[in-house]
């Protein structure tokens, strides 16, 4: 792509440190534009789409309940800040808990099916059956058991979002090369020593990349639950929207959920960065560098 | 090593990977294990390391019988088995951390270490940032910080360049002169065995055994040039024809 050099004309006037600097000058060129154009290009595309999309809607003359223009959208989002805030601060509340739990009880499950054959046998086609189950039909059931409030958005939340930090740790654990197992048991570390300093660093990768499956599937389970049975959060506003036809409403809404989940997505991701170096982290290596 | 042998299950029947090798290494020797691939050279030197249990025979150092994975030995596997979150230096420290031995003067010994192997310079950086022979010379420092007397090396330098491969022969003689340290160096270059060894083990195809033992009178310290002389090439060529002999080459 860009990354080729073109032969130009041979440039035998110049010394080969010339040369170099004139090469490095244009390597650094070269990256700072791709940096630029990774932040510039998709705003422009947002920007676009909005563009054509208002100009659209008000030149067909979209009805507002069918497709609202965004500025509209724009003007709702600001009307029901308040309201936004309120109940986006609710669903924040049921996922992170729905995720914090996944994490409470998906990280020792993992470790204990990675220990213990005899339980993984037992529990892993258990576990992969619950996956198949929709969840979205057990969302009824909770509400029976739990009622309206906040526990039954929180335990669909981690029903739905536990399964890939179990499958992700318990695959991490065990993917190790054994020359690694036999050098930490040369070397004299006992079993304790061996899981701290080398196998939990060797998964961690995997780990994250669980985790960050999870964090975006526990904001559907929190606006599932909200949907079937509930009285707050950004879920149960989307109904109310929806309910009055109220469209710019409920536009905002699905706003504040994307920018939700994007932020929440981020703040794994940053935690992921604090965690490990940057050169091991699973899939981190883009298609450009590899280029 | 006594008697040593190994069977392992596998579906297809029990297979016979060791057969009745016995073998004395002595003290500050550098001694080569050359044989066919899958003649049981790397089984034998799991078991020297105390990692694998053999089915029949005894390994014993200094008259005690070993049951447990020794922790007084150094290893190189052929892969440098280096962790990626840590660093050169990071890396050699690990041996240390297993040792509990005091942390700066191992990190001084760690950076001197490093800086004998040509790596000086490099301690900070990433495994993915060094070139493989790199890594190979970094996971040889892990395998030295400890001072042990006894260097396990499982075809170090099998991964490697020819170029490369010539440099860390020449590197590791210089370290193995200067100590004087027990190196049993499994390899199937017969080359890199004759420059390096005092003795060299010979072993046929599978079940491995011991078809000869070898004793390599070059004089020390040797030179690359060395490997033209007629000397190195009657080592050679000894050994080449027991392979010929046992079928592992054939000359059409």
């Amino acid at each position: 792509m860009a990354e080729i050099e073109t032969p130009g004309a041979p440039s035998t006037a110049l010394g080969i440190a010339e040369l170099e600097a004139s090469l490095e000058r244009s390597r650094a060129q070269r990256e700072w534009r791709a940096r630029i154009s990774g932040i510039l290009y998709p705003i422009g595309v947002v920007l676009g789409v909005l563009a054509v999309w208002e100009v659209g809607a008000r030149m067909l003359g979209v009805p507002a309940f069918l497709l609202p223009p965004p500025s509209a959208i724009g003007v709702s989002f600001i009307a029901n800040a308040s309201l936004l805030l309120f109940h986006g601060w609710i669903t924040t509340a049921e996922i992170l808990l729905g995720f914090v739990l996944s994490i409470v009880v998906g990280i020792p499950l993992a470790l204990a099916i990675f220990l213990w054959p005899a339980f993984s046998r037992s529990i892993l086609p258990l576990l992969v059956s619950s996956q198949a189950m929709p969840k979205v039909a057990v969302a009824p059931l909770f509400l029976v058991w739990f009622g309206f409030g906040l526990l039954p958005k929180v335990l669909i939340a981690f029903l739905i979002a536990f399964f890939p930090i179990v499958i992700n740790t318990a695959v991490g654990l065990a993917l190790i090369e054994p020359e690694k197992i036999y050098l930490a048991r040369s070397m004299g570390f006992g079993a304790t020593a061996t899981f701290f300093k080398i196998r939990l660093p060797n998964a961690l990768p995997a780990i994250f990349g669980g985790l960050k499956i999870s964090i975006t599937l526990a904001v559907v389970g929190a606006v599932v639950g909200e949907f079937v049975g509930g009285d707050a959060g950004l879920g149960y506003l989307l109904m109310v929207a929806n309910g009055s036809m109220d469209t710019r409403l409920l536009f905002a809404g699905i706003v504040a959920l994307t920018v939700l989940g994007v932020v929440l997505f981020l703040l794994v991701e940053l935690a992921e960065r604090l965690a490990i170096p940057r050169h091991i982290i699973a899939g981190d290596r883009g298609v450009h560098e590899t280029a | 090593m006594q008697g040593l042998s190994k069977v392992y299950a596998t579906r297809d029947g029990p297979v016979r990977a060791l057969d009745q090798v016995s073998v004395q290494a002595r003290r500050g020797e550098f001694l080569s294990v050359v044989g066919p691939s899958g003649c049981g050279k790397s089984t034998l030197l799991m078991i020297a390391a105390g990692l694998l249990s053999p089915s029949s025979g005894t390994v014993s150092i200094d008259g005690r019988v070993v049951f447990h994975p020794r922790t007084d030995v150094g290893i190189v596997f052929q892969s440098p088995v280096l962790l990626e979150w840590r660093t050169a230096l990071g890396n050699v420290m690990l041996q240390a951390e297993a040792k509990k031995l005091e942390r700066t003067a191992a990190e001084r010994r760690a950076r001197e270490l490093l800086g004998a192997v040509g790596l000086s310079g490099f301690e900070d950086k990433y495994p993915h940032e060094l070139s493989g022979g790199m890594r190979q010379r970094v996971s040889l420092c892990r395998a030295l910080i400890h001072n042990p007397n006894q260097l396990l090396m499982d075809e170090p330098f099998g991964a490697l360049d020819a170029l490369t491969r010539d440099q860390l022969v020449l590197d590791l003689q210089k370290i193995w002169n200067e100590r004087r340290i027990t190196v049993l160096f499994i390899t199937h270059s017969v080359p890199e065995a004759v420059f390096l060894s005092d003795r060299i083990m010979v072993m046929t195809p599978r079940p491995g055994k011991v078809d000869r033992v070898i004793d390599i009178e070059l004089p020390r310290p040797r030179t690359l040039a060395m490997r033209e002389t007629p000397e190195f090439a009657r080592y050679s060529r000894e050994i080449l024809n027991l392979f010929l002999a046992r079928g592992v080459l054939c000359e059409h």
